[in-house]
């Protein structure tokens, strides 16, 4: 429980994170809560550690040019209790809350979460649904990666070398959207096992996202198109929940099989369409 | 005497039977409990381990060059340097039926030649820092042969299974059989009307102390002592085990403390190879080493419990009166024999086959096996959670298969009551002789608290609302005041199981208790005290309880099995009589009376007939300043007992489960948990109450959630928070309590224990409970393997 | 490389030169000897190492101790006031809300954060709230009554007297 020895550093500003993490094995320190255990059982041995914890630029929720932005260095509880998310985004408050637990929520950050892309993980699936997009910064500025290019594999994302998310950008969504986020937890871990994310715009645009079932978050676009425009019914739930499952390569272990999974994927996601009805 | 009136508390009108505040409590609140890992010695160092991270694989070579070089290191050894220290032994001996011994292979300090389950100790590792041994011990460099391994202990009996211990054919280390002559078991099923059949893995599970084991050992060369602190539930068999059966080194000059433990439920009764290597090599190096697990660590060390793989039949004649069980078990002893894991799957469990029923032919047969994963041991309820599991789900399952009421079952088929003073002990066909009992009465009270007739009506309701309700029962019965140590000694047991009390009455009438119990979440500064002020009329302000330090206590054997206010509290009444019996001769003498003539009571020794008294605290000065004293009689006011009992005590009880499971998800939610518990007389309610609790959470934490899974490797795939399951706060319900009284009829203070029933109980009342709630749903389900996790429970749906 | 830290404790500001790797709750337990304050896992999974940074309910075993440069810390050691026990402190003793006392220092801390952001927390919110704490030996329940005696006596009359006085 005592990980290897690295050096820390506590940059200002994000252009002096970035020079912190050129050269070898460097990791960005966020809340810590996924980083900090692997380094305990010497998962993960980096050299130094930058901490973007003193970066003021990366904190904060505000809404700006029709668009919600919530600094990369928020706490899920930051967000969960958040005036301007509770009020435009409040799925993302909710889903927020069932993220860990307390402690959890008190240190974990959202930008942590992305960036670690870990496949049960709740914000990839939020921020999927919500059409929001990872801006990030680098070397050579700062560029904007939309989150369905931002997940591309088992803990991998579009971030690349000594790249920084500073925020999350969901637009503000338009009157008379509903969304939702339904998630069945991993008892042990509280992960999702599944995740589904709905949002629903007034014209019957629906975004569809999920978490946990495969080895990354996914917009589920097929199903979007199976329920975009339609009025959800019983029929279009089935076919919904039929087109849910195809293709997708589901993930397996000793809680959950990929079976049950896919099973889990058709209950939530019917769950879910119900909520938002 | 003034207990056994029945009611659960005793009629002196003291302490006995009343919710006293735990005086333990402020030092834990405030942060100030004393737990072994808050103890840094001067001198300190630190250990870290290299461990086998195969289940089975040759050691072809060690390096430790790179390692010795690496700062702060102090001192590196290997299985090479402790292979003439003796293993860690087992304390229980039991024989193959064809009256051989048990095959014991040596559990060495430290691994030479090859590795038997992930996590076997390969190197220690000490330096100045715990920084400095983890990073040393990550540049020991061990050459592996990995070697096939087998994990299942079915698996591990059939021709061609990699062996764990060459010498052990079939990986065997005993078979058993207790009960009925196979032969009459055998005729009483074929003449049955009905046989119940079920096959189930009772699965293995990982206590999960909260606090891990820590050792800090040290060694005095001038004086040649050495002094163990150890998060032990049992300090003085700790030290009796390591001195005379693994180190060869003199009992008297080792001390060992077991100050505060955050928690044992089994897994810190037993003698750690870690205790022993530390306290080797403290003599090797002069200065003190310490040790606190990892987590990791506990979860592939600390010995785990159940693993029972099980074929049981229950034959009704057709009346559904049972006329004969038979049981086939294989129980996974892991890789080596711990302290006690030889006897849990035979005599703390075949023992328990008889239940509350009368069955009159009973047999049952144990094959213990090794295999390639952690050793298996005593986990709260040790053997008896597996008797009980066995019977109750047995018993809901017939009911369910000959359509009698599952309640109405067992009514027809409980031992009628009886209190073992009037009526004598129930005999078994198991060896054991129940002490008494009132089993008609809990369930009575199960179902009047449930409401089981409005119960079945929501049951059928809900059925419509996608949900299914169900609920399970489970009549348990346990061993407990583990024990007369001429029975165990027969049986097997290499110790005695008395307990040690001594009350020390100090000059000003201050009492002093030392007892060889060990509390590690009980209470037992609080009950025995509460024993200790009422039975002597004295403030409990003025009872200390000391426990947990072999320097201090004479002896003790600690404390697991509920054993500790049955037989510990009850040494210590002895020694309070031998002090009221001295305190009448020496107030005799004070009042011009004959001894014959003193009664005491409410700390006052009085003539007979007379106003005539003096105060304990009076008797007690004038024992130490004896200037007006009994000729002949010696000073002082000290007494110590060793109290064997008669029997074991028999706690009893009815735990009703109820559960609502979503059809779509199979998720399992428990909406209610009714426990009628009988553990005889009651010093403190609270207490027990939490007792049950905690019990209860534990066994329900089996049903639903917890359980060890080894991969084909041999590695534990969950053995980490993020992936073994414990059970939290938000997983229960308000638990529905009740306690009736049926007092221990062989002890002073008619007690029988409570520790372990609530994880005795409970797990088949929720298994049965989810089985109810799909049979309500249509679903024709046996079994469902623990734990009950949502997919299990929606594929047992599927068909 | 070592750091020097400034990190105030129970209300004593310490300072002191630290490894980077060094864990908050192994500054607090071996540095500052608050050995209040446990370690029951190596994942952030158990709670028993709960204190209060800057007033938040924090795993001390997932944070580094240079992490709480500049911070304002609480232990358990540090919320009872002159001698008087916390209102939680207590409610655990009267409520029987502990038993071997290992995690309880960890389910206090998490319970001071609780307390301080929902004054009349409902049972289910406090189960909920003690999602990431562990207990081996109670079941919860006596823990939560003993959280909801603390919130009573919290809540009570005479405290927001005492309250409204030292604020005028």
């Amino acid at each position: 429980m005592i990980p290897a020895a690295f050096d820390y550093q506590k940059p200002k500003t994000v252009d002096e994170a970035i020079a912190a993490l050129s050269g070898s094995n460097s990791k960005i320190l966020a809340g810590g809560h996924s980083l900090l255990p692997a380094m305990k059982l010497r998962l993960s041995q980096p050299s130094k550690l930058v901490d973007i914890n003193g970066i003021s630029a990366l904190k904060g929720i505000k809404e700006e040019d029709g668009e919600i932005v919530i600094g990369a260095a928020s706490t899920h509880a930051d967000i969960a209790g958040d005036r301007i998310i509770k009020s435009k985004l409040a799925f993302f408050s909710e889903g927020a809350l069932l993220i860990g637990d307390v402690q959890v929520r008190n240190h974990g950050t959202i930008g942590g979460s992305l960036a670690h892309a870990d496949p049960a993980s709740d914000w990839p699936a939020l921020v999927l649904a919500a059409d929001g997009a990872i801006e990030v910064q680098g070397k050579n500025g700062k560029r904007r990666i939309k989150a369905t290019d931002f997940f591309t594999g088992l803990f991998s994302t579009a971030l690349q070398e000594n790249e920084i998310i500073i925020a999350v950008r969901v637009p503000v969504p338009p009157e008379g959207t509903k969304a939702t986020y339904q998630k069945l937890s991993h008892p042990a871990s509280r992960f999702a096992i599944v995740g589904c994310a709905v949002v629903r715009f007034a014209d019957g645009k629906t975004n569809i996202a999920f978490t946990g079932v495969a080895d990354h978050a996914f917009r589920a676009s097929n199903t979007e198109t199976a329920v975009s425009g339609k009025a959800i019914n019983e029929d279009v739930i089935a076919t919904a929940t039929n087109t849910a499952v195809q293709g997708v390569i589901f993930l397996s272990d000793h809680h959950a099989s990929a079976e049950y999974r896919k099973h889990l994927t058709k209950v939530y996601l019917k769950k879910a369409l119900q909520v938002i009805t | 005497m003034s207990t056994n009136n029945g009611n659960g508390t005793a009629a002196t009108g003291g302490p006995i039977g009343k919710s006293v505040k735990r005086v333990e409590d402020k030092r834990f609140t405030m942060g100030h409990g004393k737990f072994t890992d808050d103890i840094v010695l001067p001198g300190q160092t630190y250990a870290a381990f290299v461990r086998s991270q195969y289940a089975h694989a040759k050691i072809l070579s060690v390096d430790t060059s790179a390692a010795k070089a690496m700062p702060g290191v102090v001192a590196i050894y290997t299985g090479a340097d402790v292979a003439a220290v003796n293993g860690v032994p087992c304390g229980w001996q039991v024989n193959f039926k064809n009256g051989n011994a048990m095959k014991e292979p040596k559990h060495p300090l430290l691994v030479a030649d090859k590795t038997r389950h992930v996590g076997d100790a390969i190197a220690i590792v000490i330096a100045e820092s715990i920084e400095e041994a983890f990073d040393a011990a990550q540049t020991v460099n061990v050459e592996y042969e990995e070697l096939p391994c087998v994990v299942d202990a079915f698996k591990a009996t059939q021709p061609g299974a990699p062996l764990v211990h060459d010498d052990v054919p079939n990986n065997i280390c005993y078979d058993w059989a207790l009960g009925n002559p196979i032969e009459e078991v055998n005729a009483a099923m074929s003449s049955a009307a009905h046989v119940t059949t079920l096959e189930f893995i009772n699965q293995r599970l990982v206590p999960n102390a909260i606090e891990p084991r820590c050792y800090n050992s040290s060694y005095d060369a001038i004086n040649d002592k050495y002094t163990l602190y150890t998060s032990t539930q049992n300090p003085h068999v700790i030290r009796l085990l390591m001195c005379a059966f693994v180190l060869g080194i003199p009992e008297h000059k080792v001390r060992v403390i077991s100050y505060d433990v955050g928690g044992g439920f089994g897994s810190k009764i037993f003698h750690y190879t870690e205790e022993a290597l530390l306290t080797w090599c403290t003599k090797q190096l002069g200065r003190p080493v310490k040790w606190t697990a990892e987590r990791k660590e506990s979860f592939v060390l600390d010995a785990h419990g159940r693993d029972h793989i099980t074929k049981a039949e229950m034959g009704f004649d057709s009346g559904g009166k049972i006329v004969a069980l038979r049981v086939k078990t294989y129980a996974n002893l892991g890789a080596y024999l711990s302290t006690f894991g030889s006897c849990v799957p035979t005599y703390l469990h075949g023992t328990l086959m008889q239940g509350l029923y009368t069955t009159p032919k009973i047999n049952i047969d144990v094959t213990a096996v090794f295999t390639h994963t952690t050793a298996v041991d005593a986990y709260r309820g040790a053997g008896r959670p597996e008797a009980t599991y066995l019977l109750e789900r047995l018993m809901d399952l017939a009911a369910h298969e000959m359509k009698i009421d599952p309640a109405e079952l067992r009514f027809r088929n409980f031992i009628p009551p009886f209190d073992g003073v009037n009526q004598p002990g129930y005999q078994t066909q198991v060896a054991l002789q129940y002490d008494s009992g009132n089993y008609h009465a809990a369930l009575e009270k199960g179902l009047e608290m449930l409401g089981y007739e409005d119960f079945r009506k929501a049951q059928k309701e809900s059925a419509n609302n996608g949900k299914l309700l169900g609920v399970g029962f489970s009549t348990y019965i346990e061993a407990c005041g583990i024990a007369p140590s001429a029975v165990v000694g027969s049986l097997g047991a290499r110790a005695g199981l008395f307990e040690f009390g001594q009350i020390r009455v100090q000059p000003t009438g201050k009492v002093t208790v030392y007892t060889g119990a060990h509390s590690h979440g009980q209470g037992h500064e609080t009950t025995f005290a509460q024993v200790v002020a009422d039975k002597l009329g004295i403030s409990m302000d003025d009872v200390e309880i000391v426990h947990g330090d072999t320097e201090k206590i004479g002896f003790g054997m600690g404390t697991y099995g509920s054993r500790s206010i049955a037989v510990g509290g009850t040494a210590i009444v002895k020694s309070i009589e031998k002090v009221i019996e001295k305190g009448k001769k020496i107030a005799a003498h004070l009042l011009e009376a004959s001894a014959d003539d003193i009664d005491f009571a409410n700390g006052n020794f009085t003539v007979k007939g007379t106003d005539k008294s003096i105060a304990f605290g009076n008797v007690a000065l004038t024992a130490y300043v004896p200037h007006n004293y009994p000729k002949d009689l010696e000073p002082g006011l000290d007494f110590s007992s060793f109290y064997d009992p008669a029997n074991f005590t028999y706690p009893f009880g009815c735990h009703i489960a109820v559960v609502e499971v979503d059809k779509e998800t199979g998720k399992v939610a428990l909406k209610r948990f009714i426990a009628v518990d009988d553990f005889g007389n009651i010093i403190n309610p609270m207490i027990v109450e939490g007792q049950v609790h905690g019990g209860v959470a534990q066994g329900v934490g089996q049903a639903l959630f917890e359980g060890a899974e080894y991969n084909e490797h041999g590695q534990l795939v969950n053995a980490s928070y993020m992936d073994y399951c414990m059970p939290r706060a938000d997983d229960f319900p308000i638990f529905e309590t009740a306690t009736q009284v049926t007092p221990c009829p062989h002890n002073p203070l008619g007690v029988k224990g409570a520790g372990e029933a609530g994880a005795i109980g409970s797990t088949p009342a929720v298994v049965n409970a989810v089985i109810d709630a799909l049979w309500s749903g249509g679903h024709e389900v046996k079994d469902i393997r623990m734990p009950l996790t949502s997919e299990r429970v929606w594929r047992a749906m599927q068909n | 490389m070592s750091i020097k830290i400034t990190v105030t404790v129970n209300g004593v500001k310490h300072t002191d030169k630290v490894e980077p790797r060094l864990l908050l709750v192994h500054y607090l337990r071996d540095v500052l000897r608050l050995t209040g304050t446990h370690v029951g896992c190596d994942t952030s999974g158990c709670g028993a190492c709960t204190i209060l940074v800057n007033g938040k309910a924090t795993k001390s075993c997932t944070m580094l101790a240079v992490q709480a440069d500049k911070a304002k810390v609480t232990t358990i050691e540090g919320i009872a006031s002159n001698g008087e026990l916390h209102p939680l402190q207590e409610g655990f003793n009267q409520c029987h809300g502990l038993q071997c006392g290992f995690c309880t220092p960890g389910i206090i801390m998490t319970a001071c954060d609780l307390l301080k952001n929902n004054k009349k927390p409902s049972e289910e919110e406090i189960r909920v709230a003690l999602e990431g704490n562990f207990c081996r030996c109670t079941g919860y329940e006596n823990i939560v009554k003993s959280i909801q005696y603390a919130a009573d006596k919290m809540s009570a009359p005479k405290a927001r007297k005492t309250k409204k006085e030292a604020t005028v």
